[in-house]
């Protein structure tokens, strides 16, 4: 397990300066600034219907897709404006990929659910598809399951299978950080052991962001924890953003701690 | 009181849904019982598939109509299909939502038009359309798939429209969420995922276009003779029912009624095929 601490000179991968978002005239997120860390885990916590999905898809621009949705603010990756007016969404999110909550493998073959994105993005030879398939197989543990079945339909997997499938294919078009909406909720305990296990071994390599209903996982995965909470204004507000540890041991906000130790959500 | 009413209701809808399966079997029963015994006499190898149609002499071949059925029903297919699934991705998947309420209905309406008119229309225009700038009669094949191509959109692309919006949003979250352009989510994921559907939707317009009727009678020649081009007028199984039932009796009569049954049994084919596709999932 990691050690929950981060290195004082982590670098920022991704940045919000005041960003709000709205869905037509409804106010969703406001005024949120924080700094996400290179090669770490944050987790998005905080009662249902405050935001924490909206918000992490902010980061690869999912929200575009829902009509009369706008943002204002700023978002950086690297120093790659999110939102700037010349921004291509597509090549965001081929650095930004993402995982949902439930397992959405396409109704194709394993091989091909992974080959997909890379072939997509312009690799044609059989034999570099190949290591692809493999390599990403292999980061997820998933490889040694499925390496004689790798014409079956991916939906013939187990759930937990799957979601790791999708794991795989997110990866393997090499994104730099990777988005994770619920990603254990529709899995039995095993499975959402073996996926926090695959966290920390993608963190060595990826920035990752998870949101998750289950505080106990937010303790175990998350080196940082962002809090947010609907306030009386009906706004998704950050109440509270810092290093996991010391949220869950001595949280600073009142709201948080009656939170995180169940008083409420 | 209530409860007699209840009873009564019930078995008013039972009636009247049994009528209308009884017409099914009426028909079904009066076609077989007319027109078997014939393909029976002929055999039915020699009646599909021989050349001669003659009813004067006795002779009952149908294969030239098989084939005048199979080339407009395939010219309709290759005319009517690329542009019918191109049409309901448009509506799904690009249409603002104000363009894609007009275009709806309006898609519809084209089902609504009476087939006599899409066959007056050929004749009008198509016809010598179709002679200036290919040459040959005009009634050919070709204006004959022209025709059954525009009639069988509004099949295919409702049919296809339906199954590409039923597809679960995840796919295509899932396939935008890897990088991939709103294009090819469409073509590698999406018509993948709805091909199911949009198979369905191309056979059941396949089913009309192999049954239409008036229209094609209009615009098609009607020659009894296998084509050599796709200039050539040909006539279908369902226009050999239409020109001579008028003046048929006898043999000759049933003979139509077992075109009929050869028509009868290419549908329901066709139907089933549809039903297994889409519920195989």
């Amino acid at each position: 397990m990691t050690d929950n601490v981060l290195s004082s000179n982590q670098r920022v991968k991704l940045r919000t300066d005041s960003l709000n978002l709205f869905y037509g005239s409804f106010h969703a997120l406001g005024d949120i600034s924080m700094e996400i860390y290179d090669r770490s885990i944050t987790a998005i916590i905080g009662p249902s219907g405050c935001g924490k999905s909206t918000l992490l898809r902010v980061f690869n621009r999912m929200n575009d897709l829902i009509p009369g949705v706008r943002v204002e603010g700023e978002v950086l990756l690297d120093d790659f404006s999110v939102y700037g007016k010349n921004t291509d969404v597509v090549s965001l999110r081929r650095k930004v990929g993402m995982v949902f909550q439930r397992p959405n493998v396409f109704p194709k073959s394993i091989y091909d659910n992974i080959a997909i994105g890379p072939r997509k993005h312009g690799i044609k030879r059989t034999r570099q598809l190949d290591e692809i398939v493999e390599h990403s197989l292999c980061q997820v543990a998933l490889w040694g399951e499925v390496k004689d079945d790798l014409k079956k339909s991916g939906l013939e997997l187990t759930p937990g299978q799957q979601q790791r499938l999708c794991i795989a294919r997110a990866i393997a078009v090499e994104p730099d950080v990777i988005l994770m909406d619920e990603s254990c909720s529709a899995l039995d305990p095993e499975s959402t052991m073996k996926i926090e296990e695959l966290m920390f071994s993608l963190v060595e390599k990826y920035t990752i962001i998870i949101v998750t209903h289950n505080m106990e996982q937010a303790l175990r995965v998350s080196d940082m924890a962002a809090f947010l909470m609907i306030g009386q204004d009906r706004i998704g507000k950050l109440v509270e953003y810092g290093p996991t540890i010391g949220m869950f041991s001595s949280p600073k906000d009142k709201r948080t701690e009656d939170y995180i130790t169940g008083r409420f959500g | 009181m209530k409860k007699f009413k209840e009873q009564l209701s019930g078995r008013v809808f039972f009636a009247l849904a049994l009528s209308s399966i009884s017409a099914l079997a009426l028909i079904t029963v009066f076609i077989i019982a007319n027109g078997a015994p014939l393909i029976a006499d002929v055999g039915v190898v020699k009646f599909i598939f021989g050349m001669e149609w003659a009813p004067s002499r006795g002779e009952f071949g149908i294969f030239p109509m098989v084939i005048g059925s199979v080339t407009v029903t395939l010219g309709a297919a290759v005319i009517g299909v690329p542009i019918g699934v191109c049409c309901s991705v448009f509506l799904a998947e690009f249409a603002p939502k104000a363009m894609s309420t007009i275009f709806r209905p309006a898609i519809q309406l084209l089902a609504g038009i009476p087939s006599v008119v899409y066959g007056f229309w050929g004749l009008i225009f198509v016809v010598p359309a179709v002679r200036n700038l290919f040459g040959g009669p005009g009634l050919s094949i070709l204006t004959g798939s022209i025709i059954l191509g525009v009639m069988i959109l509004p099949t295919v692309i409702s049919i296809s429209e339906v199954s590409i919006l039923a597809l679960p949003r995840q796919y295509k979250e899932g396939a935008l969420a890897l990088g991939m352009t709103h294009w090819q989510t469409i073509y590698a994921v999406m018509i993948p995922a709805a091909k199911s559907g949009i198979v369905a939707a191309v056979i059941l317009g396949i089913g009309r276009a192999i049954g239409e009727t008036m229209a094609v009678i209009m615009v098609l020649g009607n020659a009894v003779s296998v084509p050599e081009s796709i200039l050539d007028p040909v006539r279908t199984l369902t226009t050999n029912i239409g020109i001579e039932m008028g003046y048929a009796s006898g043999e000759h009569q049933q003979a139509l009624f077992a075109t009929g049954i050869v028509l009868f049994v290419a549908i329901m084919i066709l139907n089933s095929f549809a039903q297994y596709i889409t519920r195989r999932k």
